[in-house]
Protein backbone atom coordinates (compact mmCIF):
# COMPACT_ATOMS: atom_id res chain seq x y z
CA UNK A 1 0.00 0.00 0.00
CA UNK A 2 3.06 2.23 0.88
CA UNK A 3 4.46 1.82 -2.81
CA UNK A 4 1.01 2.51 -4.19
CA UNK A 5 0.76 5.94 -2.82
CA UNK A 6 4.10 6.44 -3.25
CA UNK A 7 3.49 5.63 -7.04
CA UNK A 8 0.20 7.62 -7.12
CA UNK A 9 2.33 10.71 -5.25
CA UNK A 10 5.29 10.32 -7.36
CA UNK A 11 3.03 10.57 -11.26
CA UNK A 12 2.24 14.17 -10.05
CA UNK A 13 5.70 15.10 -9.23
CA UNK A 14 6.71 13.64 -12.83
CA UNK A 15 4.24 15.04 -15.12
CA UNK A 16 3.22 18.16 -13.24
CA UNK A 17 2.40 19.96 -16.65
CA UNK A 18 -0.41 16.78 -17.43
CA UNK A 19 -1.46 16.47 -13.60
CA UNK A 20 -1.93 19.62 -13.34
CA UNK A 21 -4.36 20.03 -16.94
CA UNK A 22 -6.32 17.17 -15.88
CA UNK A 23 -7.15 18.83 -12.35
CA UNK A 24 -7.89 21.84 -14.32
CA UNK A 25 -9.95 20.15 -16.50
CA UNK A 26 -11.55 17.67 -14.22
CA UNK A 27 -12.24 21.59 -11.57
CA UNK A 28 -13.58 23.40 -15.00
CA UNK A 29 -15.90 19.97 -16.01
CA UNK A 30 -17.36 20.05 -12.08
CA UNK A 31 -17.39 24.10 -12.35
CA UNK A 32 -20.08 23.59 -15.22
CA UNK A 33 -22.38 20.67 -13.43
CA UNK A 34 -21.67 22.53 -10.10
CA UNK A 35 -23.20 26.18 -11.33
CA UNK A 36 -26.14 24.45 -12.83
CA UNK A 37 -26.80 22.82 -9.82
CA UNK A 38 -26.68 26.27 -8.34
CA UNK A 39 -29.08 27.47 -10.30
CA UNK A 40 -31.27 23.88 -10.23
CA UNK A 41 -30.56 24.35 -6.18
CA UNK A 42 -32.09 28.35 -6.35
CA UNK A 43 -34.72 27.73 -8.88
CA UNK A 44 -36.27 24.97 -6.45
CA UNK A 45 -35.39 27.28 -3.16
CA UNK A 46 -37.78 29.92 -5.26
CA UNK A 47 -40.48 27.23 -5.84
CA UNK A 48 -40.55 26.56 -2.36
CA UNK A 49 -41.14 30.20 -1.57
CA UNK A 50 -44.00 29.96 -3.96
CA UNK A 51 -45.35 27.40 -2.88
CA UNK A 52 -45.33 28.64 0.82
CA UNK A 53 -48.03 30.66 -0.33
CA UNK A 54 -50.70 27.73 -1.01
CA UNK A 55 -53.23 27.66 1.06
CA UNK A 56 -56.94 27.14 1.10
CA UNK A 57 -59.50 28.66 2.74
CA UNK A 58 -62.85 27.77 4.37
CA UNK A 59 -64.74 30.31 4.48
CA UNK A 60 -67.97 29.75 7.67
CA UNK A 61 -71.51 30.15 7.73
CA UNK A 62 -71.84 32.92 10.17
CA UNK A 63 -73.42 31.83 13.36
CA UNK A 64 -71.28 28.98 13.48
CA UNK A 65 -70.78 27.80 17.33
CA UNK A 66 -67.04 28.14 18.27
CA UNK A 67 -67.35 24.57 19.91
CA UNK A 68 -68.12 22.95 16.83
CA UNK A 69 -65.18 25.02 14.82
CA UNK A 70 -62.89 23.68 17.56
CA UNK A 71 -63.54 20.47 16.63
CA UNK A 72 -63.44 20.79 12.32
CA UNK A 73 -60.16 22.69 13.29
CA UNK A 74 -58.67 19.26 15.13
CA UNK A 75 -60.55 16.97 12.25
CA UNK A 76 -58.73 18.93 9.38
CA UNK A 77 -55.33 19.37 10.90
CA UNK A 78 -55.44 15.47 11.56
CA UNK A 79 -55.82 15.57 7.42
CA UNK A 80 -52.23 13.74 6.30
CA UNK A 81 -51.83 16.74 3.99
CA UNK A 82 -52.17 19.53 6.33
CA UNK A 83 -49.88 21.13 8.10
CA UNK A 84 -51.17 23.57 9.91
CA UNK A 85 -55.42 24.76 10.01
CA UNK A 86 -55.53 27.74 11.84
CA UNK A 87 -58.90 29.34 12.67
CA UNK A 88 -59.85 33.33 12.20
CA UNK A 89 -62.93 35.05 13.69
CA UNK A 90 -64.77 37.37 11.85
CA UNK A 91 -62.98 40.62 14.17
CA UNK A 92 -59.49 38.86 13.22
CA UNK A 93 -60.63 39.28 10.18
CA UNK A 94 -61.64 42.36 9.91
CA UNK A 95 -58.99 43.79 11.75
CA UNK A 96 -56.16 41.96 9.07
CA UNK A 97 -58.42 43.77 6.38
CA UNK A 98 -58.00 47.06 8.05
CA UNK A 99 -54.03 46.90 8.55
CA UNK A 100 -53.85 45.59 4.84
CA UNK A 101 -55.78 46.66 2.58
CA UNK A 102 -54.74 50.48 3.35
CA UNK A 103 -56.58 52.14 0.51
CA UNK A 104 -60.03 50.93 2.25
CA UNK A 105 -59.10 51.42 5.46
CA UNK A 106 -61.63 54.42 5.60
CA UNK A 107 -64.16 52.56 4.26
CA UNK A 108 -63.62 49.34 6.70
CA UNK A 109 -63.70 52.41 9.91
CA UNK A 110 -67.10 53.55 8.80
CA UNK A 111 -68.77 50.39 8.50
CA UNK A 112 -71.50 49.13 11.07
CA UNK A 113 -71.54 45.36 11.23
CA UNK A 114 -68.51 43.43 10.09
CA UNK A 115 -69.37 41.93 6.78
CA UNK A 116 -66.48 39.50 6.56
CA UNK A 117 -66.94 36.00 7.68
CA UNK A 118 -65.05 34.00 9.75
CA UNK A 119 -62.57 31.56 7.77
CA UNK A 120 -60.25 28.35 8.58
CA UNK A 121 -56.95 29.07 6.67
CA UNK A 122 -55.37 25.48 5.84
CA UNK A 123 -51.52 25.29 5.01
CA UNK A 124 -50.39 21.87 3.63
CA UNK A 125 -47.53 20.18 4.05
CA UNK A 126 -44.44 21.22 1.92
CA UNK A 127 -45.52 17.82 -0.75
CA UNK A 128 -48.84 18.10 -0.80
CA UNK A 129 -48.34 21.64 -1.94
CA UNK A 130 -49.92 20.79 -5.83
CA UNK A 131 -52.88 21.22 -7.66
CA UNK A 132 -54.26 17.26 -7.02
CA UNK A 133 -54.01 17.42 -3.47
CA UNK A 134 -55.13 21.20 -3.08
CA UNK A 135 -58.26 20.10 -4.65
CA UNK A 136 -58.78 16.54 -3.10
CA UNK A 137 -58.23 18.81 0.55
CA UNK A 138 -60.32 21.62 -0.71
CA UNK A 139 -63.11 18.93 -2.07
CA UNK A 140 -63.42 17.27 2.00
CA UNK A 141 -63.35 21.20 3.23
CA UNK A 142 -66.21 21.80 1.22
CA UNK A 143 -68.33 18.41 3.13
CA UNK A 144 -68.51 20.50 6.12
CA UNK A 145 -71.96 21.46 7.09
CA UNK A 146 -70.68 24.86 8.41
CA UNK A 147 -68.61 25.52 5.50
CA UNK A 148 -70.10 28.33 3.09
CA UNK A 149 -67.28 28.47 0.34
CA UNK A 150 -63.95 27.34 -0.35
CA UNK A 151 -60.96 29.26 -2.24
CA UNK A 152 -57.62 28.84 -3.05
CA UNK A 153 -57.07 30.19 -5.99
CA UNK A 154 -57.13 27.12 -8.83
CA UNK A 155 -55.51 28.61 -11.66
CA UNK A 156 -52.47 30.07 -9.35
CA UNK A 157 -51.55 26.24 -7.93
CA UNK A 158 -51.70 24.87 -11.61
CA UNK A 159 -50.13 27.22 -12.84
CA UNK A 160 -47.13 26.92 -10.47
CA UNK A 161 -47.42 22.89 -10.74
CA UNK A 162 -46.94 23.20 -14.53
CA UNK A 163 -43.40 25.60 -13.69
CA UNK A 164 -42.38 22.82 -11.00
CA UNK A 165 -42.91 20.31 -13.86
CA UNK A 166 -40.65 22.01 -16.23
CA UNK A 167 -38.42 23.10 -13.42
CA UNK A 168 -38.00 19.16 -12.88
CA UNK A 169 -37.79 18.14 -16.43
CA UNK A 170 -35.52 20.23 -17.39
CA UNK A 171 -32.87 20.12 -14.60
CA UNK A 172 -32.91 16.26 -15.29
CA UNK A 173 -32.20 17.01 -18.95
CA UNK A 174 -29.81 19.44 -18.81
CA UNK A 175 -28.34 18.27 -15.83
CA UNK A 176 -27.57 14.53 -16.78
CA UNK A 177 -25.89 16.16 -20.14
CA UNK A 178 -23.78 18.27 -18.25
CA UNK A 179 -22.69 15.20 -16.42
CA UNK A 180 -22.13 13.28 -18.85
CA UNK A 181 -20.11 15.90 -20.58
CA UNK A 182 -18.14 16.17 -17.60
CA UNK A 183 -17.58 12.01 -17.53
CA UNK A 184 -16.66 12.05 -21.06
CA UNK A 185 -14.42 15.01 -20.87
CA UNK A 186 -12.73 13.74 -17.40
CA UNK A 187 -12.26 10.13 -18.85
CA UNK A 188 -10.49 11.39 -22.04
CA UNK A 189 -7.79 14.05 -19.47
CA UNK A 190 -7.38 10.60 -17.19
CA UNK A 191 -7.51 8.17 -20.70
CA UNK A 192 -4.12 10.55 -21.62
CA UNK A 193 -2.94 10.02 -18.29
CA UNK A 194 -2.88 6.17 -19.00
CA UNK A 195 -1.44 6.75 -22.60
CA UNK A 196 1.70 9.13 -21.40
CA UNK A 197 2.49 5.80 -18.83
CA UNK A 198 1.98 3.65 -21.24
CA UNK A 199 5.52 2.72 -21.91
CA UNK A 200 5.79 2.02 -18.37
CA UNK A 201 2.80 0.10 -18.12
CA UNK A 202 4.38 -1.94 -20.79
CA UNK A 203 7.49 -2.24 -18.56
CA UNK A 204 5.93 -3.13 -15.34
CA UNK A 205 4.44 -6.06 -17.13
CA UNK A 206 7.82 -7.00 -18.53
CA UNK A 207 9.03 -7.31 -15.14
CA UNK A 208 6.16 -9.38 -13.62
CA UNK A 209 3.86 -7.20 -12.29
CA UNK A 210 0.26 -8.38 -12.10
CA UNK A 211 -2.71 -6.12 -13.34
CA UNK A 212 -3.43 -5.04 -10.07
CA UNK A 213 -0.29 -3.73 -8.60
CA UNK A 214 -0.53 -1.95 -11.89
CA UNK A 215 -4.22 -0.77 -11.84
CA UNK A 216 -4.15 0.46 -7.65
CA UNK A 217 -1.59 3.56 -8.44
CA UNK A 218 -3.73 4.90 -11.14
CA UNK A 219 -7.28 4.14 -9.19
CA UNK A 220 -5.55 6.17 -6.02
CA UNK A 221 -4.20 8.84 -8.51
CA UNK A 222 -7.33 9.43 -10.35
CA UNK A 223 -9.79 9.68 -7.21
CA UNK A 224 -7.35 11.81 -6.29
CA UNK A 225 -7.51 13.88 -9.13
CA UNK A 226 -11.04 13.97 -9.07
CA UNK A 227 -11.36 14.98 -5.50
CA UNK A 228 -8.85 17.94 -6.28
CA UNK A 229 -10.83 18.95 -9.29
CA UNK A 230 -14.15 18.62 -7.27
CA UNK A 231 -12.54 21.12 -4.30
CA UNK A 232 -11.23 23.40 -6.87
CA UNK A 233 -14.96 23.22 -8.67
CA UNK A 234 -16.37 24.58 -5.42
CA UNK A 235 -14.08 27.42 -5.05
CA UNK A 236 -15.13 28.62 -8.40
CA UNK A 237 -18.70 28.10 -7.91
CA UNK A 238 -18.17 29.87 -4.70
CA UNK A 239 -16.87 32.94 -6.78
CA UNK A 240 -19.20 32.88 -8.90
CA UNK A 241 -22.19 32.61 -6.45
CA UNK A 242 -20.23 35.52 -4.38
CA UNK A 243 -20.23 37.44 -7.71
CA UNK A 244 -24.27 36.58 -8.60
CA UNK A 245 -24.78 37.44 -4.75
CA UNK A 246 -23.38 40.73 -4.11
CA UNK A 247 -24.00 42.02 -8.20
CA UNK A 248 -27.08 40.13 -9.36
CA UNK A 249 -29.50 38.72 -7.03
CA UNK A 250 -29.23 37.36 -3.92
CA UNK A 251 -28.74 33.39 -4.09
CA UNK A 252 -28.16 30.81 -2.12
CA UNK A 253 -24.89 28.33 -1.85
CA UNK A 254 -24.56 25.01 -1.94
CA UNK A 255 -25.58 22.79 1.47
CA UNK A 256 -22.67 21.47 3.22
CA UNK A 257 -23.90 17.82 1.58
CA UNK A 258 -24.25 19.15 -2.02
CA UNK A 259 -20.72 20.22 -1.55
CA UNK A 260 -19.44 17.05 -0.60
CA UNK A 261 -21.54 15.47 -2.88
CA UNK A 262 -19.69 17.17 -6.01
CA UNK A 263 -16.57 16.69 -4.49
CA UNK A 264 -17.55 12.88 -4.13
CA UNK A 265 -18.95 12.97 -7.72
CA UNK A 266 -15.33 14.32 -8.61
CA UNK A 267 -13.51 11.34 -7.12
CA UNK A 268 -16.14 8.50 -8.44
CA UNK A 269 -15.65 9.81 -11.78
CA UNK A 270 -11.56 10.10 -10.99
CA UNK A 271 -11.34 6.43 -10.33
CA UNK A 272 -14.20 5.01 -12.29
CA UNK A 273 -12.50 6.85 -15.17
CA UNK A 274 -9.24 5.29 -14.42
CA UNK A 275 -10.31 2.32 -13.39
CA UNK A 276 -11.95 1.73 -17.23
CA UNK A 277 -8.96 3.56 -18.91
CA UNK A 278 -6.52 1.59 -17.01
CA UNK A 279 -8.45 -1.63 -17.58
CA UNK A 280 -8.87 -1.35 -21.42
CA UNK A 281 -5.21 -0.54 -21.93
CA UNK A 282 -4.25 -3.97 -19.85
CA UNK A 283 -6.57 -5.66 -21.95
CA UNK A 284 -5.35 -4.18 -25.01
CA UNK A 285 -1.45 -4.76 -24.57
CA UNK B 1 13.40 -25.38 -19.68
CA UNK B 2 12.07 -23.93 -22.91
CA UNK B 3 10.73 -26.32 -24.84
CA UNK B 4 8.61 -25.61 -28.33
CA UNK B 5 6.25 -28.91 -29.82
CA UNK B 6 5.37 -28.02 -33.63
CA UNK B 7 5.05 -24.62 -32.64
CA UNK B 8 2.83 -22.43 -34.72
CA UNK B 9 1.98 -19.00 -34.61
CA UNK B 10 -0.33 -17.02 -37.44
CA UNK B 11 0.29 -13.35 -37.65
CA UNK B 12 -2.87 -11.38 -36.84
CA UNK B 13 -3.70 -9.85 -40.56
CA UNK B 14 -3.05 -13.64 -41.94
CA UNK B 15 0.40 -15.60 -42.91
CA UNK B 16 2.45 -17.52 -40.42
CA UNK B 17 5.30 -15.99 -38.16
CA UNK B 18 6.11 -19.56 -37.23
CA UNK B 19 5.88 -22.66 -38.57
CA UNK B 20 6.44 -26.03 -37.14
CA UNK B 21 8.76 -25.10 -34.38
CA UNK B 22 10.35 -27.75 -31.84
CA UNK B 23 13.18 -27.57 -30.09
CA UNK B 24 14.29 -28.08 -26.44
CA UNK B 25 16.60 -25.36 -24.50
CA UNK B 26 17.87 -27.26 -21.33
CA UNK B 27 18.65 -25.30 -17.69
CA UNK B 28 22.10 -23.20 -18.13
CA UNK B 29 22.50 -23.31 -21.66
CA UNK B 30 23.61 -20.20 -24.12
CA UNK B 31 21.46 -20.59 -27.19
CA UNK B 32 21.80 -17.64 -30.41
CA UNK B 33 18.36 -17.35 -31.90
CA UNK B 34 19.57 -16.51 -35.32
CA UNK B 35 17.88 -15.28 -38.56
CA UNK B 36 17.21 -12.25 -40.79
CA UNK B 37 15.04 -9.83 -40.10
CA UNK B 38 11.05 -10.94 -39.62
CA UNK B 39 12.58 -14.57 -39.55
CA UNK B 40 10.65 -15.46 -36.51
CA UNK B 41 13.14 -14.80 -34.42
CA UNK B 42 11.49 -12.13 -31.97
CA UNK B 43 8.34 -14.36 -32.34
CA UNK B 44 9.71 -16.87 -30.28
CA UNK B 45 10.88 -14.92 -27.70
CA UNK B 46 7.74 -13.02 -27.24
CA UNK B 47 6.10 -16.94 -27.36
CA UNK B 48 8.10 -17.69 -24.51
CA UNK B 49 7.52 -14.73 -22.25
CA UNK B 50 3.57 -15.28 -22.79
CA UNK B 51 3.50 -11.87 -24.55
CA UNK B 52 1.30 -13.51 -27.57
CA UNK B 53 -0.50 -17.01 -27.81
CA UNK B 54 0.40 -19.68 -29.31
CA UNK B 55 -1.61 -20.86 -32.40
CA UNK B 56 -1.55 -24.69 -32.67
CA UNK B 57 1.72 -26.76 -30.89
CA UNK B 58 3.00 -26.81 -27.32
CA UNK B 59 5.37 -24.71 -25.11
CA UNK B 60 6.37 -24.95 -22.02
CA UNK B 61 8.63 -22.69 -20.19
CA UNK B 62 9.88 -23.03 -16.55
CA UNK B 63 7.18 -25.69 -15.94
CA UNK B 64 4.67 -24.08 -17.03
CA UNK B 65 2.69 -24.78 -20.29
CA UNK B 66 1.49 -22.05 -21.41
CA UNK B 67 -1.23 -23.10 -23.37
CA UNK B 68 -3.06 -23.61 -19.99
CA UNK B 69 -1.43 -20.08 -18.95
CA UNK B 70 -3.96 -18.31 -17.20
CA UNK B 71 -3.91 -14.46 -17.71
CA UNK B 72 -3.45 -13.63 -14.24
CA UNK B 73 -0.42 -16.50 -14.28
CA UNK B 74 1.68 -14.27 -16.80
CA UNK B 75 3.46 -12.40 -14.59
CA UNK B 76 4.18 -15.60 -12.17
CA UNK B 77 5.62 -16.47 -15.45
CA UNK B 78 7.76 -13.46 -16.44
CA UNK B 79 9.21 -13.22 -12.54
CA UNK B 80 10.73 -16.32 -13.53
CA UNK B 81 12.40 -15.06 -16.37
CA UNK B 82 14.42 -12.22 -17.49
CA UNK B 83 14.02 -10.12 -20.75
CA UNK B 84 16.36 -7.39 -22.42
CA UNK B 85 15.85 -5.75 -25.51
CA UNK B 86 17.81 -4.11 -27.85
CA UNK B 87 16.18 -0.15 -27.21
CA UNK B 88 16.77 -0.99 -23.18
CA UNK B 89 13.35 0.05 -22.30
CA UNK B 90 14.34 1.75 -19.13
CA UNK B 91 12.45 4.38 -17.46
CA UNK B 92 13.68 7.49 -18.33
CA UNK B 93 12.39 9.89 -15.54
CA UNK B 94 14.15 7.22 -12.59
CA UNK B 95 18.06 6.07 -11.68
CA UNK B 96 19.80 3.31 -12.45
CA UNK B 97 19.55 2.02 -9.28
CA UNK B 98 15.47 2.70 -8.79
CA UNK B 99 14.82 1.26 -12.78
CA UNK B 100 16.63 -1.87 -10.99
CA UNK B 101 15.00 -1.62 -7.99
CA UNK B 102 11.27 -1.50 -9.58
CA UNK B 103 11.57 -4.61 -10.76
CA UNK B 104 11.56 -6.04 -7.21
CA UNK B 105 9.09 -3.57 -6.30
CA UNK B 106 6.49 -4.41 -8.33
CA UNK B 107 7.03 -8.42 -7.29
CA UNK B 108 6.24 -7.37 -3.86
CA UNK B 109 9.80 -8.10 -2.68
CA UNK B 110 10.29 -7.00 0.62
CA UNK B 111 11.08 -3.42 0.87
CA UNK B 112 14.28 -3.49 3.70
CA UNK B 113 15.77 -6.01 1.09
CA UNK B 114 15.85 -3.95 -2.34
CA UNK B 115 18.63 -1.71 -1.47
CA UNK B 116 21.50 -4.81 -1.06
CA UNK B 117 20.35 -7.13 -3.82
CA UNK B 118 20.05 -3.72 -6.31
CA UNK B 119 23.15 -3.07 -5.57
CA UNK B 120 24.45 -6.56 -6.14
CA UNK B 121 23.04 -6.85 -9.40
CA UNK B 122 24.35 -3.22 -10.41
CA UNK B 123 27.64 -4.55 -9.43
CA UNK B 124 27.57 -7.84 -11.21
CA UNK B 125 27.12 -5.40 -14.17
CA UNK B 126 29.97 -3.35 -13.60
CA UNK B 127 27.89 -0.05 -12.71
CA UNK B 128 27.68 0.58 -9.38
CA UNK B 129 29.33 3.57 -9.22
CA UNK B 130 26.78 5.04 -11.55
CA UNK B 131 23.71 4.00 -9.58
CA UNK B 132 22.38 7.70 -9.32
CA UNK B 133 22.79 8.40 -12.90
CA UNK B 134 19.40 8.54 -14.91
CA UNK B 135 19.63 6.71 -18.70
CA UNK B 136 19.95 9.72 -20.44
CA UNK B 137 23.19 10.21 -18.54
CA UNK B 138 24.69 6.68 -19.52
CA UNK B 139 25.70 5.73 -22.74
CA UNK B 140 23.99 2.94 -24.74
CA UNK B 141 25.73 0.15 -23.35
CA UNK B 142 25.88 1.13 -19.77
CA UNK B 143 21.95 1.44 -20.14
CA UNK B 144 21.66 -2.16 -21.47
CA UNK B 145 23.89 -2.98 -18.36
CA UNK B 146 21.27 -1.37 -16.68
CA UNK B 147 18.64 -3.40 -18.19
CA UNK B 148 20.67 -6.33 -17.79
CA UNK B 149 21.19 -5.65 -13.90
CA UNK B 150 16.62 -5.43 -14.21
CA UNK B 151 16.35 -8.79 -15.77
CA UNK B 152 19.01 -10.32 -13.17
CA UNK B 153 18.12 -8.44 -10.26
CA UNK B 154 14.67 -11.59 -9.77
CA UNK B 155 17.12 -14.26 -10.19
CA UNK B 156 15.99 -15.63 -13.16
CA UNK B 157 16.82 -19.38 -14.44
CA UNK B 158 16.54 -18.11 -18.16
CA UNK B 159 17.38 -14.43 -19.27
CA UNK B 160 16.22 -13.88 -22.84
CA UNK B 161 18.03 -11.12 -24.48
CA UNK B 162 15.93 -9.91 -27.73
CA UNK B 163 18.97 -8.53 -30.33
CA UNK B 164 20.83 -6.67 -27.18
CA UNK B 165 23.91 -5.42 -28.73
CA UNK B 166 21.50 -4.34 -31.89
CA UNK B 167 22.11 -0.63 -30.98
CA UNK B 168 25.28 -0.84 -29.48
CA UNK B 169 28.84 -0.10 -30.97
CA UNK B 170 31.22 -2.23 -31.05
CA UNK B 171 33.17 -1.94 -28.09
CA UNK B 172 30.18 -1.66 -25.98
CA UNK B 173 28.79 -5.06 -28.09
CA UNK B 174 31.68 -6.32 -26.83
CA UNK B 175 31.64 -6.27 -23.59
CA UNK B 176 27.29 -6.57 -23.16
CA UNK B 177 28.23 -10.27 -24.70
CA UNK B 178 30.91 -10.64 -22.75
CA UNK B 179 28.34 -9.93 -19.77
CA UNK B 180 25.69 -12.20 -20.59
CA UNK B 181 28.52 -14.67 -21.17
CA UNK B 182 29.49 -14.32 -17.41
CA UNK B 183 25.98 -14.18 -16.71
CA UNK B 184 25.11 -17.99 -18.51
CA UNK B 185 28.76 -19.30 -17.08
CA UNK B 186 27.11 -18.51 -13.27
CA UNK B 187 24.53 -21.12 -14.05
CA UNK B 188 21.52 -18.43 -15.87
CA UNK B 189 20.35 -20.42 -19.30
CA UNK B 190 20.31 -17.27 -21.72
CA UNK B 191 18.37 -17.25 -25.07
CA UNK B 192 20.10 -14.56 -27.27
CA UNK B 193 18.32 -13.71 -30.75
CA UNK B 194 20.91 -11.53 -32.67
CA UNK B 195 21.71 -11.15 -36.56
CA UNK B 196 25.62 -10.42 -35.29
CA UNK B 197 26.93 -13.66 -37.20
CA UNK B 198 30.77 -11.89 -35.92
CA UNK B 199 29.11 -12.65 -32.38
CA UNK B 200 27.68 -15.88 -33.42
CA UNK B 201 31.48 -17.32 -34.49
CA UNK B 202 33.00 -15.67 -31.66
CA UNK B 203 31.45 -18.68 -28.96
CA UNK B 204 30.80 -22.14 -29.06
CA UNK B 205 27.41 -21.89 -28.52
CA UNK B 206 24.45 -23.64 -30.23
CA UNK B 207 22.53 -21.67 -32.37
CA UNK B 208 19.33 -21.79 -33.84
CA UNK B 209 18.09 -20.74 -36.91
CA UNK B 210 15.24 -19.64 -38.38
CA UNK B 211 14.05 -18.44 -41.77
CA UNK B 212 10.48 -17.29 -42.47
CA UNK B 213 9.35 -18.75 -39.46
CA UNK B 214 10.94 -22.06 -39.71
CA UNK B 215 13.57 -23.78 -37.90
CA UNK B 216 16.55 -24.30 -40.29
CA UNK B 217 18.79 -25.63 -38.53
CA UNK B 218 19.92 -26.51 -34.78
CA UNK B 219 23.68 -26.93 -33.71
CA UNK B 220 22.16 -28.65 -30.81
CA UNK B 221 20.62 -31.53 -32.84
CA UNK B 222 22.75 -34.00 -34.61
CA UNK B 223 21.71 -33.80 -38.27
CA UNK B 224 20.98 -30.02 -38.98
CA UNK B 225 17.63 -29.90 -41.31
CA UNK B 226 18.69 -28.04 -43.92
CA UNK B 227 22.03 -28.33 -45.05
CA UNK B 228 21.89 -24.85 -47.06
CA UNK B 229 21.16 -22.89 -43.97
CA UNK B 230 24.55 -23.94 -42.36
CA UNK B 231 26.25 -20.73 -41.35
Amino acid sequence: MNLVIREALLAFRRAPLLSTLSVTTIAFSLFVVGLFGLVAVNLQQALRDVAERVEIVAYLLPGTPIETITIAQKDIEAFPEVQAATYVSEDQALRRARSELVEFRDVLQELERNPLPASIEVKLNPRFRDAEHVNDVAERLRGFGFVDDVRFGRDWVEKLDRLRQIAAAVGLVVGAAFAAVAIIIIGTTIRMAVLQRSREIAIMRLVGATDGFIRRPFLLQGALKGMLGGLVAIGLSFGAYALINRWLIHAEFFSQEQAVAIVGFGMLIGFFGSAASVGRHLRRV
Amino acid sequence: MIKFTNVFKAFPKGGLALKDVSFHIAKGEFVFLTGHSGAGKSTVLRLVYAEEPVTSGEVRVSGFNLAELRHRDIPMLRRRLGIVFQDFRLLEDRTAEENVAFALEVTGARRASIPARVMRVLTQVGLAAKAQAYPRELSGGEQQRVAIARALVNEPTVLLADEPTGNLDERATRGVFQLLRDINASGTAVVMATHDLDLVRQAPYRVIELQEGALVYDSGVDEPRDQAATP
